[in-house]
Order: structure tokens, then sequence, then C-alpha cells
């Protein structure tokens, strides 16, 4: 599950805090609180003004800390921290696709040349500080060994016989989702909107796409194997093999590592949304954030719901204790949902309208840990031993 | 002695509060303002120009002695105001919303 981060604490053990990493249009934003995570400190705006993409620790080391810090004006920065957060300093901000790039489809089908814009996600290595993989646009998977100072392609994924065919979503064609496989360090797993998944043995490597069963009636042919705009993925550690899926429409799940997938929307009230999110203890309670439709952005009906799935899928149930049930039209974006892992697993996101929203019973009652800050990008959860 | 004027994101980056002075060898243009400029403050490589065609990033400007230098030939001599010191070489980011 890339979204939680306390990976090497288990169920039982004791903590001494919790640290939310907030991602924003305007800056980081760092919230810690104790175990009980009723009070909450705020710090921040870390690099404000910048777009902070994506804000992440290492499971190894929970002091490491790697930001994905962009404008439109001045471009990628990748800043990373030794101490929490509290000081940073800016490493490599060099990505530069591995030889000649080509080129895929653009928006109305001519070819494009490949050109990078900006890391979407940072997902460390779940045993070295110092290794970390960005997600790129144009879609990419790039790796560092050195704690970010220098960034090499893994272009096996882009050169993909299918790469050229590759098309943007509405929001450009970004690698948003990595997913290491935490008891196989070669099976890696990828998101790219709008190619859809691909899945690596052999650490990066070689890929393959992994979207049989996907089923998308906005691309000519609904079955493709690629051109799918899956949206977010999702695992438990301990059952590596399920994957979890928000597609534009549709929520999936695959049983065999991304092999196939079947549909598990079940009586959700609108099957659109962005993030997912897997309990910390429970394999089978997944929590989605139903979004009325592709063209609006938004809770159906104006009521902010969580749905959660204690059955893998296929039965859901809301989740509105604590959240706007009236006049509320903020979106959670792909990023901005994640969990803790303290007994009663800590459930936590983010809205465009600026509120961080957190539960410390899995999902039954919510209270917003952070009101105001700017349309929230992404969120990322650390437990500190 | 050239002085650099850089836009308040870029300053905060580079850690300077006020301008860049710089000491340049040879001919004073924006590719010799830039290359040490990026030399004296590795940080800001990639944030004004490409890191490997050294193109000017789309939204920043380069003015000097009230003039758009920003579409001038990067190795054309900046004005003798500028390699004097008695003006500074002004990286800007263009005006745009957000």
């Amino acid at each position: 599950m890339p979204a939680q981060i306390g990976t090497k604490i288990g169920k039982g053990t004791p903590m001494s805090g919790v640290r939310v990493l907030v991602g924003t249009r305007k800056g980081a934003f760092i919230l810690t609180s104790d175990g009980k995570r009723e009070r909450w400190d705020i710090s921040g705006p870390h690099f404000g003004g910048w777009e902070i993409y994506h804000l992440t620790g290492s499971p190894a080391d929970p002091s490491r800390l790697y930001a994905s810090q962009t404008s439109g004006w001045f471009g990628q920065l990748v800043q990373r921290s030794n101490d929490g957060g509290a000081t940073w300093e800016p490493v490599g901000n060099q990505f530069q696709y591995d030889g000649v790039p080509g080129t895929h489809q653009w928006y109305d089908g001519t070819p494009h040349p490949w050109e990078f814009a900006r890391v979407w996600h940072l997902e460390p290595s779940l045993t070295d500080p110092d290794t970390v993989y960005a997600g790129v646009e144009d879609a990419a998977l790039f790796r560092s060994v050195n704690g970010g100072q220098t960034w090499q392609e893994l272009p096996g994924l882009r050169t993909h016989r299918s790469g050229p065919s590759w098309q943007p979503g509405a929001g450009g064609m970004c690698l948003h989702t990595i997913v290491l496989d935490p008891h196989n360090p070669e099976r890696i797993f990828v998101a790219i909107s709008a190619a859809g998944v691909f899945r690596t043995d052999d650490g990066g490597k070689s890929w393959q796409p992994a979207n049989r069963g996907l089923r998308s009636e906005g691309i000519p042919d609904p079955d493709a194997e690629v051109g799918h705009c899956v949206h977010r993925i999702a695992m438990h550690r301990s059952r590596p093999e399920v994957l979890f899926m928000q597609k534009h429409w549709d929520v999936m799940r695959s049983d065999d590592a991304g092999e196939s997938w079947y549909e598990i929307s079940g009586d959700l009230p609108t099957d659109f949304g962005f993030p997912i999110a897997v309990h910390a203890h429970e394999p089978d309670t997944v929590y989605v954030v139903p979004i009325k439709s592709d063209s609006e952005h938004y809770p159906p009906e104006g009521k902010l719901r969580v749905y959660r799935s204690r059955t893998g899928g296929n039965e859901w149930e809301p989740l509105t204790k604590g959240l706007p049930q009236s006049h509320c039209y903020v979106n959670v974006l792909r990023d901005a949902m994640a969990v803790d892992s303290l007994d009663s697993c800590g459930v936590y996101f983010g809205t465009t309208g600026g509120q961080v929203y957190a539960s410390a019973d899995a999902g039954d009652n919510w209270a917003p840990i952070a009101r105001d800050l700017p349309p929230v990008l992404s969120v990322e959860v650390q437990m500190l031993p | 002695m050239i002085r650099v004027v850089l836009p308040a994101h870029l300053r905060n980056l580079a850690s300077v509060e006020s301008e860049v002075k710089l000491h340049i060898e040879g001919q004073v243009t924006q590719r010799s303002v830039l290359d040490a400029l990026e030399t004296r403050y590795p940080m800001l490589r990639g944030t004004i120009r490409d890191h490997v065609t050294k193109q000017r990033r789309a939204f920043v400007r380069f003015f000097a002695c009230e003039q758009d230098l920003s579409h001038e030939p990067p190795d054309t001599p900046l004005p003798e105001a500028v390699a004097t010191g008695a003006e500074p070489f002004v990286v800007v980011g263009a005006m745009a919303g957000g």
C-alpha cells in the first residue's frame, strides 16, 4: 500500500506519534500528533508558493523525507530532508529520458515528443532510504540510488511496444502510482493515465501491461490491452497478489497480481473517483471517495462520504460522521488518502478545498485536522517510533 | 562585478537575500552570466534554463537597462552598464496567474 509508510512497525507496537505529510498547490505542510491523534500541530508552508505534488517519507528511515516541488515558472525541484522535515536541501532535478525518447500520441491523435513536465509521485524503497522511485509526466519511471542526487530512467517501461500509442489523460500523461511488492523486490506495479497498469518482475528492466478485465467505454476498444485511465491502485502488504483499483469509472480488484481484474463497484452511489486505500490490518477493508462524474468532480448530492467495504468490495457503507453532508463540492485527488498503522487504524484524506480530515477509528468518525490549506494534492502518513 | 537580481522564489532556493554578485572572466553574455550563476548556486540549475539544451524556460525573462533581453541570442554581449556593474541583470518570473 504506497500511501502507508510505517512499514517497520507492526500492529500492537507502542507509538509516540504520527506525522501527516501534506502536499498542496502552494506548499507543503506537516501535521504531527501523538498516538491519540486528537491534537495536531501544523508546520508550514514549506516551499510556499510552489506546487508540492507529493511529499513522502522512507519506510526504512522516518527521518528521511522527499518532496516533489514544481512550478510552471521554474520547473522541477526535488527536496530531501534528513530530520523529518525540520530542514530541507534541494537534490537532483535532472530527469533526462534515456536515449532518443520518441513520441506518444497527443490529445488530437498526432505523434508528440516525450517531454518531461514534473514528478507526480515519489516512492521510496521499502528497505533503503537512499533508493527512491519517481513517476513523472510525460510518463516514465526514474530511480535514484543516492538519495535523490541523480536520477536514471528505467527505460523498459516507456519503450514498451505500446508506448507510441499512449495518450494523456485530462491531467497530462502522468505516471502517478508506484507500488512496490514487499515480498518480491523485483516486482513493481505502476499506473499511468491514460495507459493503464504495467508490471515488472525483473526489477524494472521489462514491463507488461496488466489491464485484462478492465473495460473503458471512452476508448475505441473498450477492453484494449492499454489505454485505460487508471486513477490509483493499492495493495495490502500482507497480500501483495491482491490489488485494488479506482479507475476513471469502476472500482476493480485483481487476485492474481494484475493478471486479471474484476469489478467490485457493487452498491456504490457512483464508481467514479480518484483515491483508493486499504486498512492497515484488514486486507479486505477498502476505502474510496465516490465522485459524481468525470465532468462533475465533486461528491454526489453535495455530501462528502468515504465509502468502506469490509468484504473486499461490492458491499460498501457510507462513512459520514464528521464530514460535511450538505453543499460540499470538493474533490479528493488520487494521492490524497492514506492510512496509519496504529492498533485502531487511522484514515486521512485531503480535499481540493484545503481540508485534511482524519479518522482515528478506521473511518467511523471524522474530524478536520486542517481546514484552510491550499488545494491538497497529496497526503501521506508516517508512524514515529 | 556583475549584479544579478533573482525572483523571490529563486532567492529562497539559493538562500540569498538580495542581489547576487558574480565575477566573470571574458565577455559578459547571458550564457556566461548564467554559467557563473549556476556554478555558484548549483540548486538553480534547471530552474532558469534547461539542463541540457540551455534554453530559457518559457515563463522566465531577462531584463536589463529597461530592455527585455529574453530573446537575444545567449552569446550576445550584455549592455556595457551590466558588464561594469552599474546596472543589474534581472531574472524575472513572467507575470501570470497563480
